[in-house]
């Protein structure tokens, strides 16, 4: 597996493949902790959320949301405890950046959220991590100890008055605890059902405190903007979508990996058949899900020879989005109805119950999907998984719904001819293996 | 206003609980004080205190291991098996010894994922879902873990196997069944 930048100077894998890049040691030796030092020595709060507001840094969770602006929502006067939590809950299908950069560079993450903690006054933070990836954990208490033993966590930071101390945590396996709100819930002991927003948890997040919750890759990138000015890391992307993106590839390539690119990377196609060298064994590209398996499914036709600019922009300008970044290929063998049964039968059991129509209409998907699968399809079920859909994207509580109705719009729409064949072949209707209906 | 979301109020009334109640090494016992003291709290740590009481009871939350939970906590029994049932590495049954955990999901799928489960399954003769009858293995599928581009994978215990073909899951399978390898659980 690859794992490195194409296309800009390596900013987020600067360290990862270095030896022992997990170590404060060779942190130190690269560059960390410059960016708290920095901080500690007389920029205010107001300061480091101003540069992170220029650097135009999105959440690399899945929303894109303004990281300065998120920053920006957190009251000052609030007598709360403020919170910052680092949400490593990545559960999207597709993505595992954030495992890498935990695994290579933990003190990143650390100096990230210290930088983040110092700006919003909080004194306690959390990474929430997934509890499948148990030995990130262990990674993670490993570095924290060594930065308390170093004065970097704890008391005095830096010979400072800075008081910080950083706590891991992990989840038990939750899709929906990726969710900001619900991942709060979980972390208080509770079922990982998300909240009603407003109150944000900008306003009243974990313990009904003001809290921040940013993605392991948003909070990676902080330090080095800190370090170059918002400003600098702005201009390594484009206008709105600032910095670097970190892309999780899988699927039919020949490389496979983690990938750095300049945000508005040009573009996609060479991304694919260049520096992912290809679709595995010679064969033709059919389809790729740029962003985890919740943003649109995009068609060959769609990203060949049309000059597709990876960020958050040039995505949506091509029909789909940056997401998390799980940029999932799929060759010409696949099958676009299978494809999609997979991803509606991971969302009916990672809903998490709470709402009627993202529970019930997943559940009904899924039973549509095996009806069809089965044989016993009806000519109008592809009509009336969009009609489920329809009745799941908007009215659900959370975006899981959406996330759940996404996959299944795009594959209809941009691959009739595999649902169609589905369900011809289901009810005979075929002769000569061509539909006849 | 927001405490109405936020139900971490402690009980009025101290939680009954049933009789039996686990017991734990003074060692586990600080295992699980560390992990209390990183929350203002308690109830914060369910779900690490939930993986260390199943690790210590075979496994699984049964009901003494619950009942300590809710002392430990000072939560209802109900409050515990809400969230045990709620998370899907809460096991609230009996699982074998090693418990194969194939990812299903698109990228693993399309990468060969049928194959890693029916080649455990011709081994083991169980199917996702089951245990074997001597309570060696348990094989499921579950959703993706993060491994799609080192598919397919799978998980035993917290320990992940990636890249696998054939060979490796006849391998693996083999170093379980003569207790050379770990079993993932910690």
């Amino acid at each position: 597996m690859f794992i490195g930048a194409i296309g800009c100077e390596p900013l987020q894998l600067r360290r990862v493949l270095l030896d022992n890049s997990a170590s404060l040691e060779v942190y130190r030796a690269n560059g960390g902790y410059e960016a708290l030092q920095k901080v500690l020595n007389g920029m205010s709060p107001d300061d480091v959320i101003g540069e992170v507001k220029k650097s135009a840094l999105r959440g690399r969770g899945g929303a894109g949301f303004p990281t300065g602006m998120k920053w920006g929502f957190v009251p000052k006067d609030s007598p709360k405890p403020k919170y910052v939590v680092c949400n490593a809950d990545e559960s999207e299908p597709g993505t595992f950046k954030d495992r890498y950069l935990m695994e290579r560079d933990p003190h990143m993450l650390i100096e990230g959220m210290l930088i983040a903690a110092y700006a919003l006054g909080a004194r306690t933070n959390y990474v929430y991590t997934r509890g499948e990836y148990r030995y990130l954990i262990e990674i993670m208490d490993v570095a924290l100890a060594e930065a308390r033993a170093a004065g970097l966590l704890g008391e005095k930071i830096l010979g400072t008055d800075f008081n910080c101390e950083i706590y891991t945590h992990t989840g038990a396996g939750a899709y929906i605890c990726g969710e900001e709100t619900a991942l709060l819930n979980s972390l208080e002991g509770l079922r990982g059902h998300p909240r009603m927003k407003p109150p944000f948890p900008a306003v009243a997040g974990l313990y009904g405190c003001p809290t921040v919750v940013n993605n392991v890759e948003t909070l990676t990138a902080v330090p080095d903007i800190i370090k170059m000015g918002g400003e600098a890391y702005q201009k390594l992307g484009t206008e709105k979508s600032g910095g670097t993106k970190v892309w999780s590839v899988s699927g039919h390539v020949n490389r496979p990996g983690v990938y750095e690119l300049p945000m508005g990377y040009d573009d996609m196609e060479k991304f694919i058949l260049e520096d992912c060298q290809g679709i595995l064994g010679g064969k033709q590209l059919k389809a790729v899900i740029p962003g985890g398996s919740s943003v649109y499914i995009m068609p060959a036709a769609d990203i060949v020879g049309k000059d597709v600019r990876m960020d958050y922009e040039g995505l949506v300008a091509a029909g789909s989005s940056v997401g998390s970044g799980g940029f999932i290929v799929m060759d010409e063998t696949v099958d676009i109805f299978e494809s999609t049964k997979n991803l509606t039968e991971f969302y009916k059991h990672e809903s998490c119950g709470w709402c009627t129509p993202c529970r019930e209409g997943t559940d009904w998907l899924v039973k549509v999907f095996k009806r069809i699968e089965s044989g016993e399809g009806r000519p109008d079920d592809a009509q009336l998984l969009l009609d489920i859909v329809d009745n799941i994207e908007g009215k659900s509580f959370c975006p899981l719904g959406d996330a759940a109705s996404w996959p299944i719009q795009s594959a209809i729409k941009k691959f009739p001819e595999d649902f169609r064949r589905k369900v011809l072949n289901g009810n005979g209707h075929v002769k000569d293996g061509l539909p006849t209906a | 206003m927001s405490s109405q979301f936020t139900p971490n109020n402690p009980l009025p009334q101290e939680a009954k609980v049933p009789q039996e109640i686990a017991v734990f090494s003074p060692e586990v016992e600080a295992e699980m004080d560390r992990h209390l003291a990183k929350y203002p709290v308690k109830r914060s740590a369910i779900l690490p205190l939930m993986f260390i009481v199943q690790r210590e009871r075979g496994g699984y939350l049964d009901p003494p291991g619950v009942a300590y939970l809710a002392d430990r906590l000072g939560v209802r029994i109900t409050d515990i098996w809400e969230v045990a049932t709620f998370y899907s590495m809460i096991n609230t049954e009996p699982v074998g010894k090693y418990h194969l955990q194939v990812c299903k999901t698109l990228s693993c799928k399309i990468m060969g994922a049928g194959r890693v489960t029916a080649k455990c399954t011709e081994r083991l003769g169980i199917k996702p879902g089951q245990t074997t009858e001597d309570g060696m293995f348990s094989l499921s599928e579950v959703e993706c873990l993060g491994s799609c581009g080192t598919a397919p994978m799978m998980q035993i215990g917290f320990d992940y196997y990636e890249n696998l073909t054939d060979e490796k899951v006849d391998e693996i399978i083999n170093k379980c069944q003569g207790g050379e390898l770990s079993n993932g659980v910690r």
